[in-house]
């Protein structure tokens, strides 16, 4: 090998590596992997942990999402907002394949494609999701509702079979201390009051692990007490999790973001597709935001 | 140390039960000491003129409620546990009873009215070999098995496509009448080779024991008793686990088990099917201590009186379709013979009492006056 030879060598390796250094945005500098690509397992080594792609829903002649494209990335916290039939609900059932798009694609990190998924597939593949109105199992105790959720196989033999472990014990009563319920352990979850619901069905969405979390109004029905402290647990989530939050109550969005300052993103969506995204603030100030939401 | 750390599990958090509490053994040990022990000395043993001793009356009256009971079990896991109400069930009740009786209908032998090898209606309907679906009939073994695979396969490609097809509440049971129905047409017909309107009766023997002597009898009915309380014990297993929690689940927020990684389907089919079997199996002691099977057990009425044992016991206990068979074929066998036109009004009232006034059934009162409110 010639001297010449190494040095062209070494430059284009150079070259490469700017290049690569350059285009890692969103990845935080994580290469994308240029390996088989693994079957049932995430891969976010190109930065987004979902991407949605002209998604079209429509329902008899109404587009309840028109062209819909998003991309979180991974450990991101998004919140969405938008007036009432912006299609934020639509959106999450496309995503955890309780409705069909007529058109475009949705893809969980680089690999998986969730058009192709069902509902169950999809939550344990590790996406979680809360309903608007809170859904717990009302004739269970709280206990049981949690180790339903906790992370295990989910088949028909092993559930006949399940054991719960010392392990496994501990993540429940770890997870009854945060979401404040552990004195309501044995309680029938049908006597919940509705914040407590709405914190046992987060509760039972982090048992199940999820690496992306969807969240539809987590604090409707809460106090302004409940409300500060969900916020709290959510920003402890972020990093680990990535989390989608979709939300009317601007001021728990405000508390979410800070007011735009730890660089959260906002997107705002309006008939069916993203009107705009930028930080809070930013997206305040938007006069076609402020004309069909925020104003008046 | 910022780190929280997860604090030991207090054992007020999780209240392990076992299977059931020490006063429950108790109770299924008393059950099965009266079923296999006093019943079987009462009957045999008490001679006929004393104030002690089960008449043979009795106790046949008692082994067909005890089949009525696995099948109100049976309703209650799919019921009362799950959400799905069934109102087909006396098919697969049939099915098994069916499968029985091909065996018995074999073992006449040559002893029918027209002392031929062949049973009396294949005779009558000139049929010169018998159809396929009867070529393992003579086999006590292989007509057992039948018992188990008919109408579990049937509930098994039923249950597959319907859950498939998510059709849920007052759709599904619409469907089951409907399937129930067609199979009783079906059975009606001469052609299909199941006796017709007449089914299968006048069975000799079983396993080349003659059927009609008190000893026999007798083991029928503690065989009958003692998988009633084997059923039970297996209901309890299974509602106690962790599975009966995700069946529990589905009843309670369907979607919400979904969106948790369960796929309601296999868990569905998995109980149905269970309660299918059960009840073939209750069809199958059935059959040779009532003496008779027809397509009558597959009309929509038989399948609906089902779900009306397990509703006037009270579902989701276990104990309460149990005690709701008892009670009202208890009733009914009163009744008919008091007065016999007003059954059917009492069975509506009955059960429109019920549903207004005790939903919870009778165990569901029993625990209220227990619980003294």
């Amino acid at each position: 090998m010639t001297p010449d030879l190494m040095k062209a060598g070494a430059q284009i390796k150079a070259e490469h590596e700017r290049k690569v250094a350059a285009s890692a945005g969103q990845s935080g500098g994580r290469q994308a992997s240029y390996s088989r690509v693994v079957t049932g397992e995430l891969d976010v080594t190109h930065g987004a942990i979902l991407y949605l792609d002209d998604i079209t829903v429509s329902f008899d002649g109404f587009k309840a999402l028109n062209a819909l494209s998003l991309s979180i990335s991974a450990g991101e916290m998004r919140c969405i907002i938008g007036p009432n039939g912006a299609g934020k609900t639509t959106m999450m059932d496309v995503i955890t394949g309780k409705t069909r798009p007529d058109l475009g694609k949705a893809y969980f990190g680089s690999t998986i494609d969730l058009l192709r998924m069902r509902e169950n597939e999809i939550a344990s593949i590790g996406i979680g999701r809360k309903f608007q109105k809170p859904t717990v199992f009302e004739q269970l105790s709280v206990f049981e509702n949690l180790e339903l959720a906790l992370k295990a196989d989910r088949g028909v033999r092993s559930s006949m079979f399940f054991r719960l472990n010392g392990e496994q014990l501990d993540r429940i009563g770890a997870m009854l201390t945060l979401i404040h319920l552990k004195d309501s352990a044995q309680r029938t979850a049908g006597l919940l009051s509705h914040g407590q619901k709405q914190w046992l069905e987060i509760g039972m969405l982090l048992m199940q692990d999820p690496k992306l979390l969807l969240l539809d109004e987590p604090v409707a029905g809460m106090t302004d007490e409940e409300t500060e402290r969900t916020a709290e647990l959510f920003l402890s989530l972020e990093g680990n999790h990535s989390l989608v939050v979709v939300e009317h109550d601007m001021k728990f969005i405000g508390e979410l973001t800070q007011n735009g300052k730890n660089g959260k993103k906002v997107t705002v969506l309006h008939e069916g597709s993203v009107l705009a995204e930028g930080l809070l603030s930013e997206v305040q100030a938007n006069e076609k935001v402020v004309e069909v939401y925020l104003g008046r | 140390m910022s780190a929280v750390l997860p604090t030991p599990m207090a054992a007020t958090i999780v209240p392990r039960v076992g299977l059931l509490s020490l006063k429950s053994w108790g109770a299924v040990a008393l059950a099965l000491v009266v079923v296999a022990g006093i019943v079987p000395i009462l009957n045999l043993a008490v001679p006929a003129g004393s104030t002690f001793h089960a008449s043979d009356y009795a106790v046949q009256l008692v082994a067909k409620i005890m089949c009525y009971a696995i099948c109100a079990l049976a309703m209650d896991l799919i019921w009362g546990y799950t959400g799905i109400l069934s109102l087909g069930h006396g098919v697969f009740f049939a099915l098994g009873g069916y499968a029985m009786g091909m065996y018995l209908m074999r073992q006449i032998g040559s002893d029918g009215q027209y002392r031929l090898p062949m049973p009396d209606f294949m005779v009558f309907l000139n049929w010169k070999e018998f159809p396929w679906h009867w070529a393992v009939s003579d086999s006590f073994i292989a007509q057992m098995l039948l018992v188990v695979l008919v109408p579990g396969l049937l509930a098994f490609v039923f249950g597959y496509f319907a859950f498939r097809s998510r059709i849920k509440g007052v759709y599904f049971s619409i469907i089951t009448q409907a399937m129930t129905y067609a199979a009783m047409l079906l059975f009606f017909r001469n052609e299909t080779g199941f006796g017709g309107n007449n089914g299968f009766t006048d069975f000799k023997r079983i396993l080349g024991t003659p059927i009609a002597t008190p000893s026999m009898r007798m083991l029928l009915f503690v065989i009958t008793g003692c998988t009633l309380i084997g059923f039970f014990l297996l209901a309890r297993w299974l509602v106690n686990s962790k599975f009966g929690r995700v069946l529990q689940a589905i009843r309670d927020a369907e979607t919400r088990v979904m969106f948790t990684g369960y796929d309601p389907l296999r868990y569905k089919l998995a109980i149905w099917v269970i309660s299918a079997v059960m009840c073939g199996i209750a069809g199958a002691l059935y059959v040779p201590q009532v003496g008779i099977i027809n397509p009558g057990e597959m009309s929509p009425a038989a399948s609906i009186e089902i779900a009306i044992w397990a509703a006037v016991g009270g579902r989701g206990t276990l104990i309460g379709p149990i005690v709701g068979a008892f009670f009202v074929n208890g009733a009914k066998s009163w009744f008919t013979q008091a007065f016999p036109e007003f059954w059917l009004y009492f069975l509506g009232a009955l059960f429109i009492a019920v549903t207004i006034f005790l939903p919870q059934g009778i165990i569901g009162l029993l625990r209220r006056k227990k619980e003294g409110t």
